[in-house]
């Protein structure tokens, strides 16, 4: 199925190629058409990687390597909103492992899996940035901080009331 | 003399709301650098960056001056690029800096784009940095409508663009040659060094890439001049700086601190101390990437020189007795990095720790060299059943000699990121990585 932009989209991608115009070419622009298709399509399938491509005449080969080598690009559909928990180092050293097991526990997917309503995808993350507030994570388009086992279902639950899902920036 | 306690530069304006947007930064001061700036000649400002001894706060500490002054003359094109893809392990200031004070990274940015005659320049964020690259994108509009941005900055004859563009998830990308890259619609790989950005960088121009905290600094330099701001630092270190301390202490936080203020007194003054009254065991001084210091070395400054010099510190050793090379019998001990201080106490376990640092860095590697595509894997498995109990006492000779294979082996500094932390915790923690082997040799018999 072919897939189109909407016109804000469309409207967006023209303005950006003309800040670019600098570069001599559109490529720079993939990224920013990567996250708008995302938005619009919810996640990067073929047919969204090809309209990424027509808009900006670049071949299908270097859109599909450049969404496949970025973490947040979804090839696969996923749940609404996101949250990505990090159990890096200074995560770690605080329990964000034990709170990743409290998010899978109540979401009832392992890391990586997709809740049955298809509301949130739980992702552990590397560092996120915020490790003077370990544990930490990005849930939606919002940092938590200073997050214990107990905080989960109360996460959750916010996030349930009131998605955010990540490809809303753009 | 270094800075007392309280002197606060790029760090001030946090939890006041009134300096995020353009009206309250404007009351607050904010953009008269940019005026003094303006009717500098591109050149002075420069010099007087140089004078003021700023290294570069993103992790290598190189002087910005000097680098700013790499750009050949007479370039046509030339770009400014801020690093703002914080990703290290143990570091959390620029993500701060940018929410609290994203007018004072324009007025840097400006600045430095007036110094080098920069017309089309670009903040690179991180992707998952969602709320603070809408405040930038918003500080951004604002400084386009009040003409701090645009054409004929401020009178001048001077044009100066910012965009704003996102990562979408890639530690590499904090490396300069892999967010250039990334930048041209890339995939986020590192380039072979020469040509040196400052060469040819974006687009195949000369292009100057700085971190945040380093251009948040500019605007201070110019307005109280480089002989004050070197004045705040020690040495060839000028300025303060900050540290994020994470981990094992009682208050965590972002601080901004004199230049040369010591791991002891950061940790024991600063954050209230070790955490649950216990005793300190590793400290990592400058984000993962660093080798750790035990808990006999936390009196050495918090300094870019003094943590690479400092005999105190004992020389890293690929294999015990064997010391590691950095080129021409200089020993490695640490590095200042990016300031992102990892407290572990006296209850740690060490092995498990380095597995989940190595995890990270076979995760990130971008894949292109083979000694750190296949090198950070396999560390990662050894270091992974040492951790678990599971590991042979000749592992730990192995993760050493992965680790020598890997350093100095790749295009850019991801795989020695992942090579001298393991020899760094081999060499300061043997007999916590011993017992954890000896366990498993128990166990058999």
């Amino acid at each position: 199925m072919s897939l189109e932009f909407s016109a804000d989209a469309q409207k967006k991608i023209q303005a950006l190629c003309e800040r670019y115009q600098v570069s001599g070419s559109k490529k720079p622009v993939v990224m920013a058409a990567l996250h708008l298709a995302q938005k619009e399509h919810g996640h990067l399938s073929d047919d969204a990687l090809r309209l990424v491509a027509r808009t900006l005449d670049l071949p299908y080969a270097h859109v599909y390597g450049v969404a496949t080598f970025y973490t947040m690009y979804r090839r696969d559909p996923s749940g609404t909103s996101t949250i990505r928990m990090c159990t890096n180092i200074s995560c770690m050293l605080r329990g964000g492992y034990e709170v990743l097991e409290a998010f899978e526990q109540k979401l009832g997917v392992k890391k990586g899996g997709t809740n049955a309503q298809k509301t949130i995808t739980l992702v552990e993350e590397e560092c996120i940035a915020a490790c003077a507030n370990a544990p930490c994570a990005v849930v939606g388009t919002n940092y938590y901080l200073d997050i214990k086992p107990g905080d989960v279902p109360k996460i959750v639950a916010e996030l349930e009331a009131n998605p955010h899902p990540e490809s809303e920036v753009v | 003399m270094p800075t007392d306690r309280d002197t606060k530069l790029v760090t001030r304006h946090f939890g006041n709301e009134d300096a995020k947007t353009l009206a309250g930064y404007e009351k607050l001061g904010g953009y008269q650098a940019l005026r003094k700036a303006s009717q500098m000649a591109p050149a002075d400002i420069t010099n007087e960056v140089k004078a003021s001894n700023l290294r570069g706060r993103g992790g290598a500490g190189f002087a910005t001056g000097v680098k700013w002054s790499f750009v050949p003359a007479g370039s046509k094109q030339v770009h400014l690029v801020c690093n703002a893809d914080e990703s290290e392990p143990g570091t959390c200031k620029d993500r701060e800096l940018m929410y609290w004070d994203p007018h004072l990274l324009i007025e840097g940015m400006a600045i430095a784009a007036r110094a080098l005659g920069a017309v089309h320049n670009f903040i690179y964020i991180r992707g998952e940095m969602m709320r603070e690259y809408a405040v930038l994108q918003k500080a951004v509009d604002e400084a386009y409508q009040r003409g701090y941005l645009g054409k004929n900055i401020l009178g001048t004859s001077q044009e100066v663009h910012i965009t704003v563009h996102r990562g979408a998830g890639a530690y590499i990308c904090g490396e300069e040659t892999a967010l250039l890259n990334s930048l041209e619609g890339l995939r986020g790989q590192p380039r072979l060094k020469p040509p040196f950005p400052a060469v040819k960088g974006l687009f195949g121009n000369p292009t100057i890439v700085n971190n945040v905290e380093t251009l948040m600094n500019v605007p201070f330099i110019i307005d109280k001049g480089g002989p004050w701001f070197n004045g705040l630092g020690i040495g060839r270190s000028g300025g303060t700086r900050i540290v994020c301390v994470s981990g094992h202490v009682e208050k965590p936080g972002v601080f901004e601190l004199p230049m040369g203020i010591t791991f002891n007194q950061i940790i024991n003054e600063v954050c209230g101390g070790v955490w649950k009254g216990r005793k300190v065991k590793a400290v990592i001084p400058g984000g993962v990437s660093m080798p750790p210091l035990d808990e006999s070395e936390l009196d050495v400054p918090c300094e870019f020189d003094a943590l690479q010099t400092d005999e105190r510190i004992k020389p890293v050793q690929y294999v015990p007795g064997k010391q590691f090379d950095l080129g021409g019998g200089k020993p490695l001990r640490t590095m200042a990095g990016s300031g992102g201080i990892v407290v572990m106490d006296d209850q740690t376990d060490i092995p498990r720790a380095l597995w989940r640092i190595l995890k990270f860095f076979a995760h990130e590697s971008c894949g292109q060299c083979t000694p750190c595509r296949e090198g950070t894997g396999w560390l990662e498995k050894v270091a992974r059943r040492v951790g678990e109990g599971n590991g042979k006492p000749e592992d730990l000779e192995l993760m050493g000699t992965i680790a020598h294979g890997i350093a100095g082996n790749s295009i850019c500094a991801l795989g020695d990121a992942a090579a001298w932390p393991t020899m760094g915790f081999l060499t300061k923690f043997r007999a916590d990585f011993e017992a954890k082997v000896s366990q498993r040799a128990g166990r058999a018999a």
